[in-house]
């Protein structure tokens, strides 16, 4: 498959703190790629440099066959960017943002009305609204489709999730997978474990380094022993004997249960039961499960010592 | 049972016609997490400017560590703290200067406030970095801190408003460590998160919809009830449009 972007060895630093170190990684036309990490892990930074926003002190990257430093003319009128931070005018009304950002391409808002009408039909009862007035979920509508209007090939995303309710965020992953079976490449960052698996694939980033790069269900090969998932009716009690037993590797709190590795190689949950049955607890329950994303991230970031202090 | 720490009975705020916070009704005890959620624009944000003592009700009652809402709001500021992502600390300031300034503003006395940031810096091993500005150090300590620092002033209760946005995956699990403890010495934890697996780590939950109550029950009973496996299933069925309502 063909390459839409390609990152080689980016480094950059912000006076003495090194944000970036070594990336490398490709995204296939048509793929829905996701940058997986915390505040301060440099995912801002990359799609920066990415779309000819900010200079890289190393490497190099190439999209749609293109430099990002040499062609960044060509490059911005075929690339759509929706930054982290609400960047629309508040005092425009929704339309008027719209017609704007289609000016600023050199085209209109008639021309490219089929790219947006998914998304913008769900705004245009509010058309005349300011675009400060709008609520969270149509601002993040407003801005997708104020990204999108000038028919980018690429779309990158910077954190568009972050701080919406579970229920918008839902309406948003919808919104990117329709856009994805369109064709259009896709780059989008985001804190939060549970999107990851709804891209193709995924880097996970921590302190300027991708930890790990592959698809979802490759991601979660990479965890080490068998994980437990225990239950007891007192979690809290249950996290503090498990974190105080010689023979743990890792305690999670992961919803309901807490995820729990041992360091011996072969214990099963039958004698993980008993001993835990032997110290009094009540409602039980233990049960080998497959490792999930967070699981697996948070593996890689234990490996590091220092990283999660 | 145990203290009540938080009482309100039909507490309702009105914007002109727009009703965001409608009839609240809600009874939380000393030492309860009580997490406290809805998608945006429900009104949670409101309903903790009410019990924060910073916005007037329209109507209805409450009180909050045993002061009543409208009529001793300051008794309420000094004895609750409070927390969010977006407002915290002081990234300009040193560690030791941003607990000065929190106990200050908290009314502690010099003596108290000289004695509060020697424990402080002990208990959290902050000692070599006292005089570093904040900025500088990993977010796990500055998180630690914060936490730290808006209990310092032994409130009866704490309002943390989404105070794990953007956080990592294992600073965001010890800074529940941290919630658990508390919550043992016997504070009483009001919590907002859109991490649906941090709802199940509360004791009960209150999910707003619309202004409103939709549902209030402890995790479990709700997952039971709306036959969900996950508090992630129960709140997309509640805040989705056309939702069925808990009773």
């Amino acid at each position: 498959m063909k390459e839409a972007l390609l990152v080689a060895s980016v480094g950059k630093r912000f006076g003495r703190v090194q944000v970036l170190r070594e990336i490398n990684f490709a995204v296939s036309e048509g793929e829905l790629f996701g940058l997986i990490g915390a505040d301060g892990a440099g995912k801002t930074t990359l799609i920066r440099i990415l779309v000819t926003l900010l200079l890289a002190d190393e490497g190099r990257a190439e999209l749609l066959g293109l430099d990002v430093v040499h062609s960044y003319r060509e490059l911005r009128q075929r690339i759509g960017y929706m930054p982290g931070k609400f960047s629309l005018y508040p005092d425009l009304s929704v339309e008027e943002n719209l017609r704007f950002f289609a000016s600023v391409f050199g085209t209109t808002v008639e021309k490219n009305y089929e790219m947006i009408r998914d998304i913008y039909s769900q705004l245009e009862p509010f058309k005349t609204r300011r675009a400060g007035k709008l609520s969270g979920g149509m601002k993040q509508k407003l801005a997708l489709s104020c990204a999108l209007v000038h028919r980018p090939e690429v779309l990158f995303l910077d954190e568009p999730t972050t701080g919406v309710d579970a229920v918008s965020r839902q309406e948003f992953w919808l919104m990117l997978r329709r856009l994805r079976e369109q064709g259009m490449t896709i780059l989008v960052s985001t804190p939060y474990m549970d999107e990851a698996v709804l891209c193709d694939r995924i880097a996970f980033m921590q302190e300027g380094r991708i930890l790990a790069l592959d698809t979802p269900a490759g991601i979660t090969t990479l965890f080490p022993e068998p994980l437990f998932a225990i239950r007891a009716s007192e979690t809290g009690r249950l996290l503090s004997v498990l974190r105080s037993s010689s023979h743990a590797a890792s305690v999670y709190a992961f919803g309901s249960a807490l995820h729990y590795t041992d360091n011996r190689p072969s214990v099963s949950a039958d004698e993980l039961l008993a001993s835990l049955h032997a110290q009094g607890f009540s409602e039980l329950s233990v049960s080998v499960i497959q490792p999930g994303i967070e699981d697996t991230f948070i593996a890689l970031m234990e490996e590091k010592p220092g990283s999660a202090s | 049972m145990s203290e009540l720490v938080i009482h309100t009975d039909k507490l309702t705020k009105r914007f002109g016609n727009f009703v965001a916070v409608d009839a609240l009704s809600l009874t939380i005890y000393g030492g309860e997490i009580f997490g406290f959620l809805g998608a945006n624009g429900a009104g949670k944000t409101t309903a903790i400017r009410m019990l924060t003592g910073l916005l007037a009700p329209t109507s209805g009652t409450a009180t909050v560590a045993g002061f009543d809402l409208y009529t001793g709001s300051e008794g309420i500021k000094r004895n609750i703290g409070y927390m969010s992502q977006r407002f915290s600390l002081y990234d300009d300031l040193t560690v030791r200067e941003n607990i000065r300034f929190f106990a200050g503003i908290y009314g502690l006395t010099t003596q108290a406030i000289k004695e509060k940031s020697r424990q402080l810096l002990e208990t959290l091993k902050l000692v070599a970095v006292a005089d570093v500005r904040l900025a500088s150090l990993p977010l796990g300590w500055k998180q630690k801190l914060a936490f730290s620092v808006a209990i310092l002033h032994e409130p009866k209760i704490v309002f943390l408003d989404e105070p794990t946005g953007g956080v990592d995956p294992v600073t965001r699990r010890r800074f529940w460590d941290m919630i658990y403890e508390a919550s043992g010495r016997g504070l009483t934890i009001f919590v907002t998160t859109h991490y649906m697996d941090e709802a199940e780590y509360c004791d009960r939950l209150c999910i707003m919809v619309d202004g409103r109550v939709a549902a209030l029950d402890r995790p479990e009973a709700m997952k039971r009830h709306y036959r969900a496996e996950s508090m992630n299933e129960v709140f997309i069925q509640l805040a989705r449009p056309g939702r069925t309502e808990y009773t």
